[in-house]
């Protein structure tokens, strides 16, 4: 939430330390600003409150006044205000501040309602923690530990569910873990607007369900894995690969669209295992769709480059740059960006492009927005190429301009940056009159048709920025190493551009000295500085431009024409 | 659905009695069961359409509820305590007469269709122990000759009907 900028505040008390907060916060997070941890289980920040978890009881009070005259009641022991405290232990998460509300987490009534709590919610769940990939990463088994008693008085028989319930395409349900905080029912309901979950019977034979002949199959269900507190709700993909304690986590940004949703890469000795949503309350909340979480298959996919090849025939960067760089020289060159492509390597492809006063095409990729998360832009980076100037006004879908000029023979030479240049609209017949330097990750007509071809790194491979639809400019890093016989982009592109005449340093560090000195917008920043949560950019000198995203999630369309 | 005109009418009446539509489900159930006996498949989804929801919220007040039946039971509805009073002066021989008489089940439809006999908890009327609820009608002391009478009036009835 952005805070308006001057917000009510409320002066609380938790544990004895005073604490100013905002209107309408509950006790959980005020006491989260004073680093009191209240634990709680079906609470969660973006959903609303239902209080069933029972696990977040605090003692709360209120300064005592004489009921006749309104006058504080003061302690002779103390000096101070009196506080009545209320003989019950209230919920954290259902109760909003108040002024001077008292708040108190480690008395022994608390300690025990939590005990107690801990108790009743373990009375059924399988203690299979061994085997269960929540393990590490379980809310259940750290409360457990925290606030649990540390020992079992349950003799009875345990609960038998159904372990592996298919909810949808891509969630799997163990019944019998679920504590029944319905997160996923909210989430559901609320985020998603797919309302399809639900608990059928009661008691202790409640169970977790789709209702029947419906499944989870809307595109962000993996976000209910993610907010589930326990092991119950699994991701089909992920179950049984790997313990989350050994996974490495990067923090990157989804490629999907122009949403630019913050994402955390799990890797493990150069293996992507997941990807999960990272919490940016001004992009993507804690969510993520779920056609995001698979992008990293394609690093491992069969058609990945792996081999510089010149003219057909394997060869080494120093060659393929030579053989670029002398195609360049002869002239009539055209720069096909890419929107896909960072903030740095759009500024080095447009010095590229300046020293040889190339035409410069970006591909737009417009599709449907979802509303949510996945934008109508495609591509997540075409405001970067604005940024830096790569280009001026919004591209095409296709190619159609630069086919008439190479049809015209005013194109000689095409260097493409990851773009397939007949998915963009070139016809074979065009293709086949130009020579083509190809910078790319994945086979396709182009890289097959290249003179020069450069097999560069998935987004997981390397590090850089995006500017998302809100001129956001984020940061990702680099997860995993690159397969071999891959070359960084902006190795490629600074060793091009210094070819032709443009001297540009490749290191992220280097290059944003150049880059700050050169774009005004950017001018003051490093990419050591740019925060984890993005920086947004001043988005008025591109306030006429007719962009393609509709409203989504944290966005609404500045003009009524893109709406 | 195939309701009558009747129970229509009392279903769009009762809609209007909450400042909530949802309210109405558990009332708009009622009326059903109490019509065609049971909350068939396609009841559900007819409910929640008529309310404005998603079938699942009305599949979970329906499978809340130990009283709101999924499956079709018999022409009449023989309910007998099993509480603690009853349970002590013989209501579970009681049960197992009628289930005799009509050579049925418990929870079954009896194979002239005639009655489902079933145990349910505490009628509230345990000084007349053993006590049977058949459809909404209490019947007291009812021990195993009681409950053979009963069960010829009913097949009586029944004979005169065909």
């Amino acid at each position: 939430m952005i805070a308006s900028p001057k917000p009510d505040l409320v002066t609380v008390n938790i544990d004895g330390k005073e604490i100013a907060v905002p209107k309408g916060t509950n006790v959980i997070e005020a006491a989260r600003l004073v680093n009191v941890d209240v634990p709680y289980y079906c609470y969660h920040p973006k959903l609303t409150i239902v209080g069933n978890c029972r696990m977040c009881l605090i003692e709360m009070g209120m300064p005592a006044v004489d009921p006749a005259t309104k006058a504080p009641v003061m302690d002779p022991a103390t000096g101070k205000q009196k506080v009545n405290w209320i003989p019950r232990p209230q919920i954290g998460c259902g109760t909003n501040v108040s002024p001077g509300l008292h708040v108190r987490t480690t008395t022994p009534m608390v300690r025990e309602a939590r005990e107690g709590v801990m108790e009743f919610l373990l009375i059924n769940h399988p203690l299979d923690c061994p085997i269960c990939y929540q393990a590490g990463e379980c809310k259940l088994q750290e409360q457990a530990t925290g606030y649990g008693r540390g020992y079992s008085r349950f003799v009875e028989e345990k609960n038998v569910k159904p372990k592996r319930t298919q909810l949808g395409p891509r969630v799997t349900l163990d019944d019998e873990r679920c504590i029944l905080c319905s997160r996923c029912i909210r989430f559901s309901k609320e985020i998603a607007k797919d309302d399809v979950l639900g608990f059928i019977d009661r008691g202790s034979y409640s169970t977790l369900t789709c209702y029947p002949g419906k499944q989870l199959e809307n595109n962000y269900s993996l976000c209910t894995v993610d907010i589930c507190p326990v092991g119950a709700l699994t991701s089909t993909d992920f179950r049984f690969k790997m313990r989350v304690w050994f996974l490495k986590q990067t923090n990157s940004i989804d490629t999907e669209s122009s949403v630019g949703a913050n994402t955390v890469v799990w890797s493990r000795e150069g293996v992507i295992y997941r990807i999960t949503p990272r919490r940016n309350d001004a992009v993507n909340d804690t969510w993520m769709s779920d056609s995001a979480r698979l992008l990293y298959k394609q690093v491992k996919a069969d058609s990945r480059l792996q081999a510089i090849r010149v003219n057909g025939a394997d060869s080494g960067l120093d060659m393929a740059v030579n053989a670029a760089a002398t195609l360049c020289r002869a002239g009539s060159v055209a720069v096909v960006g890419s929107g896909r492509s960072s903030v740095e390597e759009q500024f080095l492809t447009k010095k590229f492009a300046a020293a040889l006063q190339a035409p410069v095409f970006l591909v737009s990729r417009v599709g449907e927005g979802d509303r949510l998360l996945i934008s109508a832009d495609r591509n997540p980076n075409v405001r970067g190429a604005l940024v830096t100037g790569l280009i001026r006004s919004l591209p095409a879908a296709r190619l159609t301009e630069l086919g008439a000029a190479i049809d015209a023979g005013r194109v000689k030479t095409v260097v493409s940056i990851g773009e397939d240049l007949v998915a963009a609209g070139l016809s074979a017949a065009q293709l086949s009159k130009v020579a083509v330097v190809y910078l790319g990750t994945h086979a396709n007509p182009t890289s097959a048709a290249a003179k020069v071809l450069v097999p560069t790194l998935a987004v997981f491979e390397r590090s850089g920025s995006f500017v998302n639809q809100q001129f956001r400019l984020q940061k990702f890093h680099q997860a995993v190493p690159g397969p071999p016989g891959a070359t960084e982009d902006l190795v490629v592109l600074s060793r091009l551009a210094t070819a032709v005449g443009a001297a540009v340093p490749a290191e992220l560090g280097q290059l944003w000295k150049t880059i700050a000195a050169e774009i005004p917008a950017l001018g003051t920043m490093t990419f050591a500085n740019l925060p984890e949560a993005g920086l947004l950019l001043d988005a008025t000198p591109y306030a006429a431009l007719p962009f393609a995203e509709g409203e989504t999630l944290h966005y609404k369309p500045a003009s009524p024409a893109a709406a | 659905m195939n309701l009558k005109p009747a129970t229509l009418a009392q279903i769009d009446d009762v809609i209007t009695h909450y400042p909530v539509k949802r309210s109405a489900t558990l009332p708009l159930l009622h009326l059903i069961q109490e019509d065609v006996g049971h909350i068939s498949d396609e009841a559900i989804p007819w409910v929640a359409d008529k309310l404005g929801l998603q079938p699942i919220n009305v599949y979970e007040v329906v499978t809340f509820y130990p009283m709101f039946r999924r499956q079709p039971i018999g022409r009449r509805h023989i309910k007998v305590c099993r509480t603690l009073s009853c349970a002590l002066v013989g209501g579970y021989k009681t049960c197992e007469a009628f289930q005799q008489e009509f050579d049925t089940g418990l929870g079954e439809i009896s194979p002239d269709g005639e009655v489902t006999v079933e145990f349910v908890e505490c009628l509230a009327s345990c000084g007349t122990a053993p006590v049977v609820l058949i459809d909404d009608d209490l019947h007291e002391k009812v021990d195993v000759a009681k409950a053979q009478q009963l069960s010829a009036q009913i097949k009586s009835e029944a004979a005169k009907r065909r």
